[in-house]
This record gives structure tokens, C-alpha cells and sequence, in this order.
């Protein structure tokens, strides 16, 4: 798919355009292109990252990450928002994202927040609405995603020219730290039986650090209906449905310091059930 | 098609090619006399194997499950630089 003919068209990085070759498509003109159906590309247009940043009782970790974030975009110069949904948290996460616009200013954090926990799926279609970047970077606020990797996304998505580049702890360099025997024996058992029951073509799944095209993941949120980890998995294998290409970086997942996951209950069941109905109906 | 129902066509077909070619339920007579009890416990051999391929894979990956100190290492360490920085620009917390 990344090499159909169609796609070649695109410009590589709006940044550094080639130029010589086909200085037609910066006149603001539009290209049809598979799959992702329809690219606007504007004379001197800047590619834009937007962030979004789900929140729930993240009061500690949110000043981090964000921070993180400011230092890795300005430190690789591509031009960022970060969103910010709360849902109501009861600890004051809002309050700190208030403080945090203050300090580097509004257009670059912004604060959507909703009034009560609605669950992380449509926190990112909350989010989405808000955001104007021609990229959206999912990530959680709890620091197990570093946004050192965010740069080494951006490269691998304009080298296979993407729709998706996912995050993988199961590849090369990738892995946890903090989780014990259990968990990793765990983790590794459900990502072998993903592996062998849906044959997606990604091997990190579960995970939820990924760059999406905006126009693609507004697409695959449409068809997905799953909660939770399925919801991951569900993104993944309707992208391969859709015939959108998905690229990998590996990344290191480091286990939440400040406090608590708030994925419960019985994981394990719920997400047997998940990946049986993926299987069963895609 | 889903993915089940590919699964269940391939089990179905191979199903069918061993019971014809191993037990010979029509009596046709489809292969010569030392194979069909050579390939009667074929599914079990692939089940068995496939089992073993599961478990010395799954194995070998917790085994090198990557622990990624020097990343936790390194997050303790920007966290301290971040607070400061923080508190510096007026952050209360
Ligand atoms: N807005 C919003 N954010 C949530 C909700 N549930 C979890 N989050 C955030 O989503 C991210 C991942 O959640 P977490 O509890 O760490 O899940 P885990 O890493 O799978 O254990 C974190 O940034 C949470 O604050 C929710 O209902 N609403
Ligand atoms: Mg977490």
C-alpha cells in the first residue's frame, strides 16, 4: 500500500518539499489519494503535531509530561499543540492545566475539558474536534509514554510516507520496565494469541502511543466501537481493513510512578471477549 | 469474510483431505497401504507442534522482554530537572 503509485504524490514533509520536481502541488491545489481520500496541500503550509492528553486524577503527572513535550518539540523544532481533556477529575488536574497555560501560553496548551469520566474513546473524539494539526499524536498523561519517541515517529512516518506509525514494546529495542513476571508472561501470551488469531501486521496492539494522519484516524474513530484495550486493537485491524499503512517505532513503556491506572476491573476477560469479537467479525 | 469463517474453511478442507485420504470413509482406495495410518494421527501431530511453537515462542519473548532500566533511570532524572524548572517559572503544585 505504501508504495501504490497514487500515494507518491504526496510531498514527503511540507517542511523540506522537493522542489524541483513538483512545484505544482504547493499552489494550494488538491490531490486525490487513496485511502485517505483527499489531501489539501496550501502554499506554505506548516505541518502541525497536535497531542492529545487524556487525563483522569493526573494532577502530579501532568506538569511532566507536558514539560517533556514542550522540551521535545522545541528541542526538534516541529511546530505542536497540546490538548489537554480532563473529565472532571476530583484532584485538581484542571487547575495545573490552567497553570501550565499561563506558563506557555495558549496556543499551545489547550484545556478541553468535559464535566464527568466518559471514558478514554471519546475523550480522543472530544479532543479531535479541537485539534488543528494535520497530525495527531495519542499518548497518556501518566510519563509511560516518553515523548522522546515523538521525533523518531515524525521520521518514520515521512520515510514510509504513513497513515499510522504505532509505538511497540514487543520490537527491537522496545520493552517495560516495572512490570514483574506475571504481567510480562501476561502480556506476552495475549500478544502471541492477537498475533495468530488476527494476523494484523503491527505488533504492538494494546498499546496507545501512535501518530495518526488527522483525516485517518477520524475515519477509523467513525467504525470503532470497542472500549477500552479492544478499542487499541479495534483501531489497528479497521486501519488494515481500510488499506491505511501503519509503521513502527519501538519504545521503551515505562510503568506509571505517580498514581493509579484506572483500566480495572477484569481485564484479562474483557479483553478475551474483545479480541473473539474482532475475530469473529472482521 | 471474517477471519473465523477462514478459519473454519481451511480447518473444514483440511478436515475433509485427511478423513478421505486417512480413514477412507467411501472406501475409494486414494493411496497405497503403509499412508493412511501414517497420516492418521497427523492432526495431532499439528496440534501438539503447534502447542510446542506457541509455548518456546511465548518463552523465548518473556525471556527477553526488555526491562528498560536505563529509560526508568533517565525519566527519574528529568522529573527532578522538569520540577525545578517548574517550580522556577511559578508552578504550584
Ligand atoms: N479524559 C479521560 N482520561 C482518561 C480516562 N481514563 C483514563 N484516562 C487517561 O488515559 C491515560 C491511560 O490511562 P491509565 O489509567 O494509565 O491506563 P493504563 O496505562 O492502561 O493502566 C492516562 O493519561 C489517564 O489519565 C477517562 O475516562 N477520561
Ligand atoms: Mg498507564
Amino acid at each position: 500500500m505504501a508504495s501504490s503509485p497514487s500515494k507518491t504524490v504526496r510531498p514527503r514533509s511540507a517542511l523540506q518539499p522537493p522542489v524541483s520536481r513538483k512545484p505544482r502541488l504547493f499552489r494550494g491545489q488538491c490531490v486525490c489519494v487513496r485511502g485517505s481520500a483527499f489531501v489539501a496541500i496550501m502554499a506554505a503550509s506548516r505541518v502541525k503535531y497536535s497531542v492529545l492528553l487524556p487525563t483522569y486524577n493526573e494532577r502530579q503527572n501532568l506538569p511532566l509530561i507536558v514539560w517533556l513535550l514542550v522540551r521535545s518539540f522545541e528541542q526538534s523544532g516541529y511546530e505542536f499543540e497540546i490538548i489537554i481533556i480532563d473529565d472532571g477529575s476530583p484532584d485538581g488536574t484542571q487547575e495545573i492545566a490552567e497553570q501550565l497555560i499561563k506558563i506557555y501560553g495558549s496556543d499551545k496548551i489547550l484545556l478541553r475539558p468535559r464535566a464527568k469520566k466518559l471514558g478514554l474513546g471519546t475523550a480522543y473524539i472530544h479532543g479531535m474536534k479541537h485539534a488543528t494539526g494535520n497530525f495527531i499524536i495519542i499518548m497518556d498523561a501518566d510519563l509511560s509514554h516518553h515523548p522522546k519517541f515523538i521525533p523518531e515517529f515524525i521520521r518514520i512516518q515521512k520515510e514510509g510516507n504513513f497513515d499510522i506509525v504505532s509505538g511497540t514494546r514487543y520490537k527491537g529495542n522496545g520493552g517495560v520496565h516495572g512490570w514483574d513476571l506475571k504481567r510480562k508472561l501476561i502480556s506476552r501470551g495475549a500478544n502471541f494469541l492477537t498475533q495468530v488469531l488476527l494476523q494484523p501486521g503491527a505488533s504492538d496492539l494494546t498499546g496507545s502511543f501512535r501518530l495518526y494522519r488527522k483525516e485517518v484516524l477520524q475515519k477509523l474513530m467513525e467504525k470503532c466501537v470497542s472500549k477500552g484495550y479492544v478499542f487499541q486493537m479495534e483501531m489497528i485491524v479497521r486501519a488494515r481493513q481500510l488499506g491505511y499503512s501503519i509503521g513502527e517505532v519501538p519504545i521503551s513503556f515505562v510503568d506509571r510512578v505517580y498514581g493509579e491506572s484506572k483500566l480495572g476491573g477484569n481485564e484479562i476477560v474483557s479483553f478475551l471477549k474483545g479480541l473473539l469479537t474482532l475475530f469473529a467479525t472482521t | 469474510m471474517t477471519k473465523l469463517l477462514r478459519c473454519l474453511w481451511s480447518l473444514g478442507l483440511f478436515g475433509v483431505a485427511w478423513a478421505v485420504l486417512a480413514l477412507d470413509p467411501l472406501d475409494l482406495r486414494p493411496l497405497p497401504a503403509p499412508w493412511p495410518q501414517v497420516l492418521r494421527p497427523l492432526p495431532a501431530y499439528l496440534l501438539v507442534s503447534f502447542g510446542c511453537f506457541s509455548l518456546a515462542v511465548v518463552g523465548f519473548r518473556l525471556g527477553t522482554f526488555n526491562d528498560c532500566e536505563a529509560a526508568a533511570q533517565e525519566l527519574q532524572d528529568q522529573i527532578r530537572e522538569a520540577k525545578q524548572d517548574l517550580a522556577r517559572r511559578g508552578l504550584r503544585l
